[in-house]
């Protein structure tokens, strides 16, 4: 069986992300990294592979050009077993529906899968809506914000997904997408051996020709979604004041009224 | 020609960045503040393999080479002073003489313990009477049937009072001079071994520096390290990489100062504007940019001509020299920038500065470093 892990590379998040009159976003010469949402994915994928009897193989892929390299690099060297790239000049320009349908021709290339996990965003976009996007697509079991996978077998899965309300228990058959959260696993360091590996190992890249996929359905022509304008927005403005009183008692007072005045409470 | 760091070795610094940020700069400052040994981290940095970057697998090590170890203990000492110098005790003047020396079964069973930060180890040479003259020393090992008896005095001796292994060295001919002087392993709880007090100090707090005693402290003859006789020449060559080692530490603790003086020349404002725009305040930070890259060309330039197998002696010590002085400046010009918070504990800056003093002192002070240097200059 193949768990398959989805991951977006992403500028590193201490990046200053800047915005010109054009429209270019850029982040100076602040590393491009693995998303780090998706090192939670691949981490649990590593667990599973771990709990899961039988032979299992752990496949890291990403849609994106060189840069998304790095983040293969970073998952190989945690452990992943390998990793392809998928990557076209005809895929630029691909908004979320059109990056699914890549990821779901990948994902039925590689065969055999049982189960998709994704990180909960990619700190960039942040649409949220890849995996589930994926899961459609492919008419696997949806599971997004999971916090834990508390039993797997060939068949199906028990999960807990972390809503505002609470937790969920929720089961479903295999193959699923699971789209992880934070707290589902502590993700490790990469190993110096997994580092060997990851600088030695082969990243067969895979073309539209590769994965099937139609012309109108990847880049600008299969997205829904165009961008007229992109702006950084309007700095926040704003001025702080520090309630200095004799009392604790009298300081609460004077920031009640104020609070009050400013229609806040 | 290529001045670029290998993609391994960029991932190697990210990795030990992560983990330094995460696990050690969050405890630099209760280290310092309480000088307590942490012995925990120490133990992690063996788990994750930053212990044994240098060594092969099959003595418990990362298969990596000494090059990532440099690079890790840039990144340790970039956080925590203390953490490299616990660090480079314990893989560089403990693993790496038994690596170097040690028979097999020797590696087997002290390097990879060490290696993988289950036991704690040391490197005793310095004596009451032989610093900077190491071939002084007065600890005597005599050879008496299947067993060494050891007699003598180490001080100064960083993870000493907490080693489990401890490499010494001892004279075994005291007529022949440095050709008399040989190097053991001694275990922890061997009777008659007994460590000392452990120095108060300026800076690398929570790092231990101790004395070690020997009285007739017998140990089996298998626990001569290397060949009976050489032990000189053998720490000669431990120091070369142990002082590049010193010389990577030294570049961390300038290069966290002065990302700290960075930041903060942007942040304080004098005068209606940041500091940062007042010229004095840019050239403190051009200078110490401009150090620091030179010092870290040095520095893997050293550890590079040792990767290939060539003498590196002189660049170690000229890397060793450099650095050292370079952390001296940097970290004083941080804390000058920082002006009055410099001094103060809060902002950490002081706290890189006593821990950076101990590098133009240990493994060789530089006016040895100078020597070195000078001979190796007239002998070409
Ligand atoms: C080279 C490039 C060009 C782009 N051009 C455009 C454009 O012109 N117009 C436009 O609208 N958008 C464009 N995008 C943005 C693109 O639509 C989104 O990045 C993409 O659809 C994912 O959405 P998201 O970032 O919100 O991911 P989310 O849905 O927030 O991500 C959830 C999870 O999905 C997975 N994932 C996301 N992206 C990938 C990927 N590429 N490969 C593998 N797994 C992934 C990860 O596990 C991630 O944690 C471009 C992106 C790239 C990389
Ligand atoms: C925190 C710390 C950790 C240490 N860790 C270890 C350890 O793990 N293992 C270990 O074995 N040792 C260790 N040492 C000891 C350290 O290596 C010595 O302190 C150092 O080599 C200097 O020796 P000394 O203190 O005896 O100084 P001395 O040799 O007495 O030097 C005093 C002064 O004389 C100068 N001097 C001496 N000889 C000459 C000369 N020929 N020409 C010019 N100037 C000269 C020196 O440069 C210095 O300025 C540590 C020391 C400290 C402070």
């Amino acid at each position: 069986m193949h768990i398959v892990v989805c991951t977006k590379q992403t500028p590193d998040s201490a990046a200053k992300l800047a915005v010109d009159d054009a429209g270019h976003v850029s982040w100076g010469d602040s590393p491009i990294v693995i998303n780090p949402w998706d090192e939670y994915a691949v981490e649990e994928a590593l667990l599973l592979k771990d709990r899961i009897d039988g032979d299992v193989q752990v496949v890291v892929i990403s849609m994106g050009p060189e840069e998304a390299l790095e983040a293969l690099k970073h998952a190989i060297a945690m452990g992943c077993d390998r990793a392809i790239r998928i990557w076209d000049e005809a895929f630029a320009g691909s908004d979320t529906l059109a990056t699914s349908y890549v990821l779901a021709r990948a994902i039925e290339k590689i065969g055999d899968v049982g189960m998709v996990l994704f990180g909960k965003s990619a700190i960039d976009s942040q649409t949220g809506q890849v995996a589930v996007a994926v899961a459609r697509r492919l008419g696997f079991s949806p599971l997004t914000n999971v916090i834990k996978i508390a039993e797997i077998d060939g068949a199906s899965m028990t999960a807990e997904r972390l809503l505002e309300e609470g937790r969920q228990v929720v089961q479903a058959p295999l193959p699923a997408v699971v789209g992880t959260t934070k707290g589902i696993n502590e993700p490790r360091y990469p190993s110096f051996m997994g580092i060997r590996k990851a600088t030695r190992a082969e990243y067969p890249l895979w073309t539209a020709g590769d994965i099937g996929a139609a012309a109108d359905k990847v880049g600008a022509a299969g997205s829904g979604v165009r961008w007229e304008r992109i702006f950084a927005p309007p700095a926040r403005e704003g001025s702080a004041e520090i309630v200095a009183a004799d009392t604790v008692e009298e300081s609460a007072r004077i920031l009640v009224d104020k609070l009050l005045a400013e229609k806040v409470i | 020609m290529n001045f670029e760091l290998a993609e391994e070795y960029q991932m190697v610094r990210r990795m030990v960045r992560d983990f330094a940020e995460k696990e050690v700069a969050p405890r630099a400052e209760e280290i310092d503040a309480t000088d307590t040994f942490p012995v925990d981290l120490l133990r992690r940095m063996g788990e994750l393999g930053i212990i044994g970057l240098p060594f092969p697998e099959e003595y418990g090590g990362s298969g990596m080479d000494y090059m990532s170890l440099v690079i890790a203990l840039e990144e340790i000492a970039r956080v925590s002073g203390t953490m490299a110098i616990v660090l480079d005790a314990q893989t560089s003047l403990c693993g790496e003489p038994i690596y170097l020396y040690g028979t097999e079964e020797q590696k087997r069973k002290y390097l990879a313990p060490v290696a993988r930060g289950e036991k704690i180890g040391a490197f005793g040479l310095t004596e009451p009477n032989a610093g900077s003259d190491a071939g002084a020393t007065q600890t005597r090992a005599v050879r008496d049937g299947d067993e060494w008896v050891i007699n003598g005095q180490k001080i100064y001796i960083t993870n000493g009072s907490a080693a489990d292994v401890v490499v010494i060295t001892a004279k075994t001919d005291p007529d022949a001079g440095t050709r008399g002087i040989s190097s053991f392993i001694i275990e922890k709880g061997t009777p008659g071994f007994q460590p000392g007090r452990d120095e108060v100090k300026m800076g690398l707090k929570g790092s231990l520096t101790s004395e070690l005693f020997f009285e007739d402290c017998r140990i089996p003859a298998e626990n001569l390290l290397g060949t009976e006789n050489e032990g000189f020449k053998q720490f000669l060559r431990t120091l070369d990489a142990g002082r590049v080692a010193i010389a990577a530490m030294a570049v961390g603790l300038a290069q966290g100062a002065f990302e700290k003086a960075l930041a903060y020349a942007k942040e304080r404002h004098q005068f209606g504007r940041p500091i940062a725009k007042f010229q004095a305040i840019q050239w403190m930070l051009a200078e110490s940019a401009t150090d620091i890259e030179a010092a870290r060309l040095m520095v893997h330039r050293a550890a590079w001509l040792r990767e290939q197998g060539t003498r590196f002696t002189k660049e170690a010590s000229m890397a060793k020299l450099l650095a050292t002085e370079v952390s001296e400046r940097v970290c004083w010009k941080a804390i000058q920038i920082h002006g009055g918070l410099g001094y103060v504990r809060e902002a950490g800056v002081e706290r890189m500065y006593r821990d950076q003093r101990l590098c133009a002192i240990g493994e060789g002070t530089n006016e040895i470093q100078r020597l070195v240097i000078a001979r190796q200059l007239l002998r070409e």
